[in-house]
């Protein structure tokens, strides 16, 4: 828009309308007084419809007993417990999708995204062929697929396909071993503290040294071997202190042990290699972004593919992956929502569906539902600004 | 320098030789693109390599430190021969430094950091003694004041500066240059050129791809002239220029050194 | 002076070309590749050729009913064969389905002009498509008038739904993008932060979310007594949804063109609109062609959800069909066969869109 400026020697000046800096304020005055007629015609045709239709407002429903049960749950929740803990009750279970999600789309991404770029032919056409499959069909289909028409056709418990008698699979979902933590187990605890510890402490010793001598420290290994080492250790010492607890098979369903139910799996399976198949195109990107010239120069330099790959390549490759891998995170928390078509009890399938469908209090559920997902990802797009701008690259 | 001159072509005749290429053949895929290269680098020599674009020359010294594979021949470095045996390619490497066309900093690092990379990871050196052998070679490259900035930062030139200071760092016995002048502006060139000659009068060991005809003049102790992926005339610049022996080299010559 | 004569051109060693060589550098070049491709090799051979007699050599092509299939260990394409009307037309009446072949064989007599080099009129003939094909097409769905049977939009599902879905969310929000993202480079504040919390809110939240909120909450936004179409709902809301996806494709483009543009449309005089609708927009709009197909694509997709609300698309037609107890136990096949027009769809428009990329690429040096 242009602001002109006319400071020079009085020039005539032109009439009130036609000044560019007068026009602006007045559309923007009518922008304002537009969006609030709309709102409000909104807000009062929404209260007369709600007055009609006999449904309180407000947010007391929360406190109300829910008086429905819950498929699973992470805390504990039955029929008498609120509608406010159906909510938390659904967001947990979001959460939970949403974080085993990004954790096996990563790596699902990053293991075909570099198997894409591979010099081995075979396996970088699998890559492909894998990527251009999956991002090509609706996820909705996949979760669909894998839920009716893989997990749900397995047999009962009864005829479970069986693993080593620790593992059980059947339309239940998979059962496996839950571990009893006994006395002493909390020292196996510590001893993992004390080696998480010991491990930073020991990166910032071998940094020190490599700066101050040069002499190199295999720091990852020693982590490794800490890490493990140490617990276990602890673990012998106290005379082996966990203990399973295994499904056993009894006369309808499976008791004892944890499960997977195959919601959850479906969902998750779907989710998974769905959103695996972007950020693999999103690595692979990433890689293809480092110019040849700049691995050359490592080589020329003497340096080994290994420390090219670690302090040349993936520095540079991640300011192009870090940006499309969150927006991806940020889908697969947004598509975790799909999870209503198959019934696993989410924040939109308890929340927005069955808590509205009992309260019909569809304005302040379905506000609520949003609110959530908004704040996850105002806070996501938050930390990709403040990234965007630390990482950028310095130029004239 | 003509001291240095006679230095060089003393040690030629003491077979003090650093690069030794017999019978080097290359392709790719069916193309042939060197054919049956034979070549000596004694210690000292600063050698021009010319020809047209597509001659093979950059493929050439890019064998030398295995950015190219050959498929034939043998290529040996400081006693080295280059292998698939990585052992040797590291310590090749190590020993030959190369500063490319299109400079190829790391944008993501500061120039110092450019510089102290390799001599850090590759020769295991502290921090501290790195960075100031780092400086020292900067102060050589005349950028000192720039350490802190990024490649970014930099014109054409003082990038190209840089990157000669980096491969220096690393303390290199051979240097290449891949057509270090092409991608500059005509007026940053002198300052690239005034680099390279003040490390031929050093008494470095180098094998230089360009098309700066002067700078072959002024420098070089033999010039070679390539085309279709063989050398087919080398000689001494004096020679090379004023009576060029094979009727493709005067083709050239007169390509070139027209305008 | 001597002529030189050039060292003739020798055949490779035979073990870096050829098959042999072809299979040393890219399958056997370390051992660990080797490795590699023996394991990829052995997977190939595990699942490729199950697939394979299962979709085609073992699988049920011809017969009409359930016990054609009774004997066979493959697919039962019968299935997908007996329902294929519905899946296409959904509950379309049968004597209609001219109507809907018309609308689609209309768009493509008409989508065929704007591929070839020569035709002159693009422009004029994508508005045409954009704004009066629309209205046609209604006319030819609905019905109503011009001795047309009226049919509900109820009736309406299948592939033409889930077309008609993806269609009207990327032709309405088009407009409502443009709008938006010009918003959003605005240099008023309150026009601009209207546009960001309207573009950040949509994309913010699942569509799902959108969807129950236009089938839920917009009959209470509207006055008492005002009953509105469910398929109309759902389409607002994909429409509110895809415009803030689309304002940002478009404010991709905008800023991809050069700040000499805006500076010489401003020195030649022209106000803000006709800058914009002259100059700026045309060629924004031209360079974000591949990031609106990508988001069309992302929409195709997308359209799927409104089985969630109950309206029967593709996906949702075909879910319905394993309950019919006739025909219970072909899931796989009904869900095979969804996803392959999907991924026929969605794959060659990806193809098209990243061949046009490389066009623009080349084409547009700056």
């Amino acid at each position: 828009m242009a602001d002109e400026k006319r400071t020079v020697s009085e020039p005539a000046k032109p009439a009130l309308w036609r000044r560019p800096a007068v026009r602006s304020v007045f559309f923007q005055i009518l922008l304002v007084a537009g969006i609030v007629y709309f709102g409000n015609t909104i807000f009062q045709n929404t209260l007369n419809n709600l007055e009609q239709r006999g449904i309180s407002t407000g947010f007391g429903f929360l406190d109300q007993e829910a008086g429905f049960g819950i498929l699973m749950t992470l805390l504990p929740f039955d029929e008498t417990h609120t509608y406010g803990r159906t909510f938390l009750v659904g967001l947990l279970n979001t959460l939970l999708v949403a974080g085993l999600g990004i954790f096996f789309a990563t790596l699902i991404g990053f293991v075909m995204g570099v198997a894409r770029l591979s010099r081995n032919w075979i396996i970088s056409r699998l890559a492909t062929i894998y990527i251009e499959i999956f991002r090509n069909i609706p996820l909705l289909l996949q979760i669909l697929f894998w839920y009716f028409a893989v997990l749900r056709p397995l047999p009962g418990p009864r005829q479970s396909l069986i693993l080593n008698d620790t593992f059980y699979l059947s339309n239940r979902g998979l059962y496996m071993p839950s571990p009893v933590y006994e006395q002493g187990f909390w020292l196996v605890m510590v001893a993992l503290g004390i080696a998480t510890v010991a491990s930073i402490l020991i990166a910032r010793w071998a940094h020190k040294r490599q700066e101050a001598t040069g002499q190199q420290f295999h720091t990852v290994i020693t982590v490794i071997g800490l890490v493990i080492g140490l617990p276990l250790l602890a673990f012998l010492v106290m005379g082996m202190p966990l203990s399973w607890d295994f499904p056993v098979l009894q006369r309808f369903n499976m008791a004892g042990g944890m499960v997977i139910i195959p919601e959850l799996a479906a969902l998750l399976v779907a989710l998974s290699i769905y959103t695996g198949a972007f950020i693999a195109e999103a690595v692979r990107s990433g890689i293809l972004a480092v110019s040849h010239g700049q691995t050359e120069a490592a080589h020329a330099l003497g340096l080994r593919p290994g420390s090219t790959l670690r302090l040349v390549v993936i520095p540079q490759a991640l300011r192009v992956i870090i940006p499309q891998l969150t927006s991806q995170y940020l889908n697969l928390t947004k598509n975790s929502s799909l999870a209503t078509a198959i019934g696993y009890p989410d924040l939109v399938a308890v929340f927005a569906g069955t808590t509205l469908n009992q309260t019909g209090q569809a304005v302040e559920v379905i506000a609520m539902t949003m609110a959530v997902y908004l704040a996850i990802s105002l806070s996501i797009s938050m930390f990709m600004n403040w990234y965007n701008k630390r990482i950028q690259l310095v130029e004239r | 320098m003509s001291e240095t001159d006679n230095t060089s072509s003393q040690s030629q005749a003491s077979g003090d030789v650093t690069i030794q290429m017999r019978g080097v053949h290359k392709w790719y895929g069916q193309f042939h693109v060197l054919k049956d290269i034979n070549l000596e680098v004694t210690r000292g020599e600063r050698i021009v390599i010319c020809g047209p674009s597509g001659s093979g020359k950059s493929t050439m010294i890019r064998c030398i430190n295995r950015l190219e594979e050959h498929q034939k021949g043998q290529i040996i470095v400081d006693g080295t021969e280059l292998t698939d045996d990585v052992k040797h390619i590291d310590q090749v490497r190590k020993e030959v430094g190369m500063v490319f066309q299109h400079f190829n900093l790391f944008p993501h690092l500061t120039v110092l950091e450019n510089c102290c990379l390799a001599p850090i990871w590759v020769r295991k050196m502290p921090r501290k003694e790195a960075e100031a052998a780092a400086m020292l070679y900067l102060e050589k490259v005349k950028i000192p004041e720039q350490a802190k900035k990024y490649p970014g930062q930099l014109s054409g030139g003082q990038q190209q500066r840089v990157a000669i200071a980096r491969s220096l760092c690393m303390n290199p016995n051979v240097m290449l240059f891949d057509e270090p002048t092409s991608a500059l502006d005509p007026e940053m060139i002198k300052e690239v050129l005034d680099t390279m000659i003040e490390l031929a009068e050093s008494g470095m060991t180098m094998l230089c791809v360009t098309h700066e005809m002067g700078f072959a003049k002024t420098v070089a102790d033999r010039v070679i002239f390539m085309d279709g992926g063989e050398i087919i005339e080398e000689n001494e610049p004096h020679e090379f220029f004023n009576n060029p022996q094979s009727d493709r080299t005067q083709l050239f010559l007169s390509q070139i050194l027209q305008h | 002076m001597s002529v030189h004569t050039p060292h003739p051109d020798l055949p490779p060693p035979l073990s870096s070309v050829g098959f042999i060589g072809w299979c040393r550098s890219n399958l056997f070049s370390t051992p660990m590749h080797t490795a590699l491709s023996l394991f990829a090799m052995y997977l190939i051979y595990l699942t490729v050729p199950p697939i394979i007699s299962w979709v085609f050599l073992d699988a049920t092509w011809v017969g009409d009913t359930r016990e054609a299939c009774a004997s066979s260990t493959g697919a039962c394409w019968v299935f997908v064969k007996v329902r294929i009307n519905q899946f296409m037309y959904g509950f379309f009446p049968e004597t209609e389905y001219w109507r809907i072949n018309l609308a689609f064989g209309l768009l493509i007599v008409l989508g065929i002009p704007l591929f070839l080099k020569r035709f002159q009129h693009k422009g004029k003939l994508a508005a045409f498509i954009l704004i009066f094909y629309p209205i046609i097409t209604f006319q030819l769905f609905s019905g109503g008038n011009f001795g047309l049977t009226h049919v509900e939009t109820s009736k309406w599902g299948g592939l033409s739904l889930t077309l008609i879905l993806a269609g009207v969310g990327i032709v309405a929000s088009l407009p409502l993008g443009i709008v938006l993202a010009l918003g959003r480079r605005s240099k008023m504040p309150i026009v601009k932060s209207v546009c960001v919390v309207f573009i950040e809110f949509w994309r913010g939240v699942p569509l799902i979310t959108v969807l129950f909120m236009s089938s839920v909450m917009l009959p209470l936004f509207l006055p008492e007594g005002t009953n509105f179409d469910k398929l109309l709902r759902a389409m607002i809301g994909i429409a509110l949804f895809q415009s803030a996806y689309m304002a940002e494709v478009v404010r991709g483009g905008l800023a991809a063109i050069p700040k000499g543009q805006y500076e010489a449309a401003e020195a030649l005089g022209l106000s803000f609109w006709k800058s914009m609708g002259l100059i700026i927009l045309p060629q924004a709009l031209k360079l974000v062609i591949p990031g609106i197909v990508n988001t069309f694509i992302a929409l195709f997709k997308d359209t799927t959800l409104v089985l969630i609300i109950g309206l029967f698309d593709l996906l949702a037609i075909i879910q319905q069909a394993f309950a019919d107890p006739d025909w219970l136990g072909y899931s796989i096949e009904g869900y095979v066969f969804a996803a392959s027009i999907f991924w026929i769809f969605c794959f060659s428009m990806s193809r098209y869109s990243m061949s046009l990329e490389k066009k623009l690429h080349t084409g547009h040096v700056r």
